[in-house]
């Protein structure tokens, strides 16, 4: 089994217009920049992909990864906990003159919907946001004396996700709290494509050691010394 | 005793901070919520060892590195850069909010725009303008064992922030149990206020005619002492 694509490029060739997309990373930690790039490129080559719905914590920052997705003009809807940032513009100016939509979701129901949505459960129940505007609508119902509201699975068509080390069975490692989202979103995208800092042979991570099993992962790409979200930002880079 | 200031003789959000930080217990874990919360580790008391969480997939982080020293991947929720202490452990998004909603935390803080008797919290957002953006504070409210409040004890109107009801957006219903203001320190219980320490210049009928609910009593009142030079 060989799940190595060559460039990144390649690696996001097949995700087409609409499309749902789940993005790892919190902030700067985790974010799969030259996977978002790529997606850009072609965008910029081709027209393409165009009118995609992400999923991520939060809307961009600064003009590279999401933010440049959104100005870029690719994203009709952000699915996010918080959307707001230190140079959050590009959604912001998009976002106020209505032209992008935006589900609001608390941090930890976001992450529980995309776990559900990969573990196959369709709902759950959580405590969060009960009683506050954004459980408005939502199903509610009392277990042991307290209220709970019903949330939905999350999942998408394809997910851009960042490791550390990997092998061409898809199993992978994260670099400290770059983990974050990144095994939840493994888990629960049709397909998934992740790009590795170190990638190695069968065998080079320790079994104990891996944190999302390949059978989660669909294609690994290498991207040795990728960059990083936060440094890109803070030197005021534009993609 | 001189007439009581409420702008010149409140506690800064420093003393604030310092009194939260005396009821930090032993051994307990913690979440602290971004920005004035934070400081409240600034101010742990000697010979109490305190494991901090962090939303984004850190238990044991310590302070911030020195500058020029930052990894970004080691981030708290704040986006701000942090240290490990020894024995810290990261983990993804899902077990990090299996650690809060599943009632493993011990203390959790949080700022607010207002607080109501009967422990709801309103700290999100304050009208329907602009980009709302929630982040982890829907959970935070909920699943720790004791959810706690630093804040002024009025806005900078001069209005209470301690009130019957929320009039802003609710972050959660019935979740807080402890609020620290730059006047008092109040606890939530059974759906009233209940007055524990107040600042020793200021008298029940002033602090009263800046809180929005009634001050309920239950044993004797303490007096609220912080370190002056804070």
């Amino acid at each position: 089994m060989n799940k190595v694509t060559s460039t990144p490029a390649e690696a996001v060739a097949d995700i087409p217009d609409g499309a749902t997309v789940m993005i790892g990373g919190f902030g700067g930690s985790g974010a799969p920049i030259e996977l978002i790039h790529a997606l850009i490129d072609r965008f910029r080559a081709t027209g393409s992909p165009t009118n995609l719905t992400i999923i991520n914590n939060n809307a961009g920052n600064g003009a590279i990864g999401i933010a440049a997705m959104i100005k870029a003009g690719m994203v009709a809807k952000m699915i996010c906990s918080f959307p707001r940032s230190s140079n959050a513009d590009a959604f912001n100016s998009r976002y106020l003159a209505g032209e992008i939509a935006l589900e609001l979701v608390p941090q930890g129901t976001l992450a529980e919907r995309i776990r559900a949505g990969g573990a196959g459960i369709p709902a759950f129940y959580t405590p969060s946001s009960y009683g506050t505007e954004l459980a408005e609508g939502k199903p509610v119902e009392d277990f042991d004396g307290k209220m709970y509201v019903r949330e939905r699975w999350l999942k998408a068509d394809f997910a851009l996700l960042k490791a550390q080390k990997g092998d061409p069975l898809g199993n992978l490692t994260y670099r400290m709290a770059a983990r974050n989202f990144n095994p939840l979103m493994a888990m629960a995208a049709a397909r998934t494509i992740a790009q590795v800092a170190d990638l190695g042979e069968p065998g080079s991570i320790d079994p104990a050691e891996v944190v999302t099993p390949g059978i989660f992962i669909d294609r690994v790409v290498a991207v040795p010394d990728p960059q990083q979200e936060e440094v890109l930002v803070r030197t005021g880079v534009v993609y | 005793m001189s007439e009581f200031s409420l702008m010149d003789d409140k506690l800064s959000n420093a003393q604030i901070a310092w009194r939260a930080a005396q009821d930090l217990e032993d051994g307990s874990y913690v979440n602290l919520g971004i920005g004035f919360p934070e400081m409240i580790a600034t101010f742990q008391p000697e010979g109490r060892e305190v494991t901090y969480h962090t939303e984004n997939g850190v238990l044991g982080f310590g302070q911030a590195p020195e500058p020029g020293q930052e990894d970004w991947d080691l981030i708290n929720a704040g986006k701000r850069a942090v240290t490990l202490k020894p024995g810290a452990a990261f983990f993804h998004h899902a077990d990090s909010f299996a650690m809060v909603r599943g009632g493993h935390l011990d203390l959790a803080v949080l700022g607010a725009y207002q607080v109501a008797q009967t422990g709801d919290l309103a700290n999100w957002r304050v009208g329907s303008k602009g980009v709302p953006a929630v982040g982890g504070a829907m959970d935070l409210v909920h699943g720790a064992k004791r959810v706690a409040v630093v804040t002024d004890h009025v806005t900078k109107d001069g209005q209470p922030k301690l009130v019957e009801k929320c009039s802003f957006p609710l972050t959660g219903v019935a979740c807080v149990t402890r609020v620290y203001t730059s006047l008092a320190v109040i606890d939530i219980e059974g759906g009233r206020f209940v007055l524990r320490e107040k600042l020793p210049q200021l008298s029940l009928e002033a602090l009263q005619a800046v809180t929005g609910a009634k001050l309920h009593l239950d044993g004797p009142v303490g007096d609220l002492l912080v370190p002056e030079t804070l």
